[in-house]
């Protein structure tokens, strides 16, 4: 990859991510919790189980049973958002759950149920990818068996250029064209298996050529790697 | 019913063996048939046949405030149902993550293909928009609903009119004008399932219930470059960066093949009118 040298409007060079904060521990209550942000955006986690599944039908004889749950707080956006589930928080749910579930050793722990919680207290884009780096903290936490770490990043790609981490602003970002005003961003959230190199979420909206994914896909493997690190970093902090 | 373990462990053997059960090849996609005009009620509608798989799309407009941040723009929404009349394995109630996705997934394709100009469904800025609603029903489930639910979806909207209005910009319900929507491109999605490290497109109820993973691309081929404007993995097994590739390369060679065809069939129809 040929190096840039573009400057962001907050002054991060392309393969810059925000600040990173992870804490691990934040409720008490839970089995495993965590807090992770990216700059603006905050998200923690709570992991409840693996703990017995009732009604007794939805038992899986075989494995334990992995449910996520997205939830965006109503004061965690400009603009109130109303609270309880939307189609757009049942998809994130969905994916998140599918990001995670591959490193879980699910076949341990017969007929239970692992319950992963996350909340969204600032959102300033990449919620899901916060979300999901949260979520992997708050299972490690539990001390459930994982193969490998998850982290999530968003790529983006603002006019020409792919970036990494998106901001809202980053998101937004217009481009006139034949005097129409045009979005012309690219978000691509990915979710990064730390030793495999496996991806397990991949989202994209946007417009963008194969190369260009390519390129995005590589700054993904890059990038997550100093998420993992932030992640393994808090995990020691448990006393 | 559940795909029995038997026929699971048949279908991988076949596999193996570079076979399909219906002896297509693995990227080979099932006869698509496109019928129009399924309700003359709706503004635009089509029933899309893959195989045995049957989805109907309606296209149903009206005229609404439009949304704060965007004062000057259409809206667009796509629902799908996935009523019990098209499989035993589908209930009654309020829609599950298999429907809201499917419904996601098509929604984000002509969304972000920007293939309807939504500036010219502005009617008065701030105060009248034209609504989009395309509403899916699945008659027969039998597998890849994703890319036939998203060829239903765009040919309801290629082939949908206008509907007429009076002076006070009411919706005259039922008169139609000759008008079509302002569509500039036809985006069409494909999707792949993986079974154990085979790539299969559009698949049969029984091959799909053998995949561990799915990766969806959405795909305008109307411009002289292709772009990739959508995607969406699914399923619990991750991928392989080459894997994503690979699966890109192929999608996007099935789905020109796939778009031809379409765009024929439309505008053969769109003609005849």
């Amino acid at each position: 990859m040929t190096p840039k040298t573009i400057k962001r409007e907050d002054g991060r060079n392309y393969d810059e991510l925000r600040e990173m904060k992870a804490k691990v521990g934040v409720i008490k209550n839970a089995d495993g919790s965590a807090m992770f942000s990216f700059g603006k955006t905050k998200a923690i986690a709570a992991v409840y189980g693996p703990r017995l599944l009732l009604p007794q039908h939805l038992q899986n004889p075989e494995k334990c049973t992995l449910r996520c749950y997205y939830d965006m707080a109503p004061f965690s956006v400009t603009e109130r958002k109303r609270p309880g589930p939307s189609r757009r928080s049942s998809e994130i749910s969905y994916v998140t759950k599918n990001s995670l579930s591959h490193v879980i050793k699910l076949e341990n722990a017969p007929n239970t149920v692992i319950d992963v919680y996350i909340l969204i207290l600032q959102a300033d884009a990449s919620t899901r990818c916060a979300g999901i780096n949260a979520a992997a903290l708050a299972l490690a936490n539990a001390g459930i068996p994982m193969d490998e770490m998850v982290s999530a990043v968003s790529i983006g790609k603002i006019g020409d250029e792919v970036v990494a981490d998106l901001t809202k602003e980053e998101e937004d970002f217009t481009i006139e064209k034949n005097g129409k005003i045009e979005k012309a961003a690219t978000d691509i959230p990915m979710a990064v298996l730390s030793k495999s190199k496996k991806i397990s979420l991949l989202q994209l909206d946007g417009k963008i050529k194969k190369e260009d994914l390519k390129e995005a896909i590589e700054l993904a493997k890059k990038v997550t790697d100093k998420i993992h690190k932030i992640q393994i970093e808090a995990l020691k902090q448990i006393k | 019913m559940e795909t029995s373990i038997l026929t699971k462990k048949r279908i991988e053997e076949l596999l193996e063996k570079g076979k399909r059960l219906d002896n297509r090849a693995f990227n080979e996609f099932r006869q698509l048939e496109i019928e129009y005009d399924i309700s003359n009620k709706a503004e635009g509608s089509t029933l899309v046949k893959l195989g045995d798989t049957q989805i109907i799309a309606g296209v149903k407009m009206d005229l609404m405030e439009p949304f704060r941040d965007s004062p000057n723009e259409g809206v667009l929404m796509v629902n799908a149902e996935l009523s019990p009349i098209a499989s035993e394995r589908f209930e009654m109630g309020p829609p599950q993550i298999n429907s809201i996705e499917l419904a996601r997934i098509i929604d984000r394709g002509i969304r972000e293909s920007h293939c309807i100009d939504m500036k010219k469904l502005c009617v008065k800025e701030g105060e009248k928009v034209w609504a989009i609603m395309v509403d899916l029903y699945i008659l027969n489930a039998d597998g890849n609903l994703l890319d036939a639910g998203n060829i239903a979806a765009v040919s309801a909207l290629q082939t949908a009119v206008f509907p007429k209005i009076n002076e006070e910009n009411k919706v005259l319900f039922g008169e139609f004008t000759k008008e079509n929507l302002p569509i500039s491109s036809l985006p069409i999605t494909i999707t792949s399932y993986k079974i154990d490290s085979r790539f299969l497109m559009d698949p049969t109820q029984e091959e799909e219930d053998c995949a561990k993973a799915r990766l969806s691309t959405n795909f305008v081929f109307d411009d002289k470059e292709t772009y990739i404007h959508a995607m969406q993995k699914g399923g619990e097994e991750p991928f392989s960066e080459n894997e994503i590739l690979e699966i890109i390369d192929e999608s996007m060679k099935q789905g020109q093949k796939i778009y031809n065809l379409v765009k024929a069939s439309i505008d053969k129809h769109n003609k005849s009118k």
